[in-house]
């Protein structure tokens, strides 16, 4: 095992010298990936807030069928323009996110005490006109409750009648389990940089030493080629368990930067919190590195290798991807899925839930499993010719 | 001391090797000779166990690659055709992680390295990182980190491949201290004058097959020719890939 320890050992000194491996194991994820999705969520927070307290401007074609409801408007701070001849262009060409018609039989209906028809224009596929189609949308409401409510008074009926039923929230969420709201990307960032922090060592203590033509010195050594495999994919592992835990602590700092908006959210990570993360995520960093340095063990150049690697990137996404756009529910089978059990432990530990210990040992067992058994494949590349002097 | 019988190796149709049977003994310098592509580092790859051959066989010291790889690479000292060095680490480190590797002790590898850096004159450059460094000063640390264990046996492909003058004498020099203290040198060339100068049996390899085999007086009878370049063209049948 000597050569093992001496093989990790100059890696890991080789590797704390290379710019390249400490840009992208130890700076990249655990800057980037923190600072993005903060800012992003800054923005997408400011954006939203000001469409939602802007003037909101109101073409309105048919205004003089229903003045009171303009009054209305108008005393609701909406700015009515005046009447446009084309709505549909006005919407469909962007200068206004939203604009109503109220057709020339509403007169005639609301005086019959039919419903009065109104049409409120516009582009469900612009996402940025949801918010003023609501705000449009939530005053006509208010208006026609308004005077729902008059219309059953003047005849003497209570307005209570037609509102047989009073529906009440209780919300059993917790600040803390709020804050997997904003965090669902979390597993997603973590499974990420547990590949991108293995990345570049994967590839350079590999195709690397093929490209550099170190390889072939460095096996005529008195030492089993497994070990010095394996010294190599334990270098690789530590530096993406490095990057891994610079990211949790990069969040745990940032986190509590990010707007949470109207919901009072926690989201401290505890020490606690980050370590039961950190050993749920652990594995799939052991995961990476193996399947890492074995498809870079096919390549003849760092070059080659990076190519592969960019379709890598995808695996961890996949799960992850899944899972957000359709949650579900944590069930004990899902445990056996690496990388997907992941996703659920973590989003069970940032809730706060407590978790079956059986759970944290078959997502462990199951990720090592499979990690174990590709660094055996590696290992086994190692032993043959063909890895050397495929180069040649 | 080596003992190589019937060699074969091929790579898919390809016949590398085929039929190469030569001894190299304690106290000389065997230099195995021949055009690019001829085999030679083919045959060396086998000797150092990083090839398995198809068939034939190979003694060092009585030991079998086949059978005791390991044990074998502890005998041996090895200048590969490639000679990457880790440019993120200085030389001493290049060659300190080699005696680690073999499982020196840290003050063995120490005193090591410094006689290395006396003989093979490495005082300038032993410090700094192995990034642009000269061939010749590439050559040296390889040479040394081969010779760190101190092998009985040493086989070095094309060792003056890219070196000036100057650095081509020192290695000789060095060769020729390796042959004093009774080690056994095998090592390819394809450069007739070095055959010449350091080799004590020349084996003439062509198409994967000696072509002849024996001293430099010996060759020279075979042939009937005046002067060895002479002998050498006409062994092997053609000068083409061969420098004087």
């Amino acid at each position: 095992m000597n050569g093992l320890k001496t093989v990790f050992k100059k890696e890991v000194r080789e590797n704390l010298r290379d710019r390249r491996a400490l840009f992208n194991s130890l700076l990249l994820g655990p800057l980037l990936f923190p600072v993005l999705f903060v800012g992003l969520m800054w923005f997408l927070e400011s954006a939203e807030q000001e469409r939602a307290e802007k003037t909101l401007e109101l073409p309105v074609v048919g205004a003089h069928f229903a003045p009171s409801l303009i009054r209305f408007l108008e005393q609701h701070g909406v700015v009515v323009l005046p009447e446009p001849e084309n709505p549909e262009e006005m919407v469909s060409n962007q200068e206004v996110p939203v604009a109503i018609r109220i057709l020339p039989e509403f007169a005639e209906n609301w005086r019959q005490g039919k419903p009065a028809p109104i049409e409120v224009i516009s582009d469900i596929s612009r996402q940025e006109a949801n918010v003023p189609k609501r705000r449009v949308k939530l005053l006509l409401l208010g208006y026609g409750q308004q005077i729902g409510s008059l219309r059953l008074q003047l005849r003497g009926v209570a307005p209570q009648l037609a509102s047989p039923i009073m529906l009440r929230d209780i919300d059993l969420s917790t600040p803390k389990s709020r804050a997997i709201l904003a965090i669902i990307f979390l597993p997603y960032v973590l499974m990420i940089t547990a590949f991108t922090g293995a990345t570049h060592l994967a590839m350079d203590t590999t195709a690397g030493e093929k490209e550099r033509k170190s390889l072939e010195p460095l096996l005529i050594n008195p030492v089993p080629r497994w070990q010095i495999m394996a010294g190599k994919m334990m270098t690789t592992t530590v530096f993406a368990m490095a990057s891994l835990a610079l990211t949790l602590v990069s969040f745990r700092l940032v986190l509590p930067l990010m707007p949470v908006g109207a919901f009072g959210m926690d989201l401290t990570l505890g020490l606690q919190t980050l370590l039961k993360i950190l050993l749920v995520i652990s594995p799939v960093a052991i995961l990476a590195a193996a399947l890492l340095t074995l498809l870079a063990s096919f390549a003849k150049s760092y070059r080659e290798a990076q190519s592969y690697m960019g379709l890598v990137i995808l695996i961890p996404m996949i799960p992850s991807l899944i899972f957000m756009a359709n949650p579900v529910k944590a069930e004990s089978w899902m445990m056996n899925v690496p990388l997907f059990s992941q996703n659920m432990l973590i989003g069970e530990i940032i809730r706060d839930q407590s978790v079956p210990l059986a759970w944290y040992a078959m997502s462990i067992s199951s990720t090592l499993a499979i990690g174990l058994v590709l660094a055996v494949i590696a290992a086994s590349i190692y032993n043959s010719p063909k890895l050397i002097f495929s180069s040649g | 001391m080596i003992k190589v019988t019937d060699l074969h190796k091929s790579f898919g149709d390809i016949k590398a090797v085929n039929g190469i049977s030569f001894e190299a003994k304690d106290g000389e310098i065997t230099g195995l000779l021949g055009p690019n592509g001829a085999g030679k580092t083919t045959t060396l790859r086998m000797l150092y166990t990083l090839l398995p051959p198809d068939s034939g066989e190979i003694k060092i010291d009585g030991l079998d690659p086949k059978n005791d790889a390991i044990a074998i690479k502890r005998t041996l000292g090895v200048v590969p055709d490639g000679r990457g060095l880790y440019t993120r680490m200085t030389a001493r480190e290049n060659i300190r992680y080699f005696g680690e590797l073999h499982g020196m002790a840290r003050k063995d590898i120490r005193t090591r390295i410094d006689e290395l850096v006396e003989t093979l004159d490495m005082a300038d450059f032993i410090e700094r990182r192995t990034e642009g460094f000269s061939q010749g000063q590439r050559v040296k640390v390889a040479i040394a980190r081969a010779m760190i264990h101190k092998p009985q046996t040493v086989l070095m492909d094309e060792p003056s491949n890219g070196l000036d003058v100057m650095s081509t004498r020192a290695l000789r020099k060095y060769i020729l201290g390796l042959k004093a203290h009774g080690h056994s040198i095998v090592l390819s060339t394809h450069i007739m004058q070095e055959v010449a100068a350091l080799c004590d049996r020349i084996v003439i390899i062509s198409s994967g097959k000696v072509a002849a085999d024996g001293t430099a007086e010996e060759l020279l009878e075979r042939s009937g020719c005046e002067s060895l370049e002479d002998a050498f063209v006409q062994l092997i049948g053609s000068e083409e890939g061969l420098l004087a």
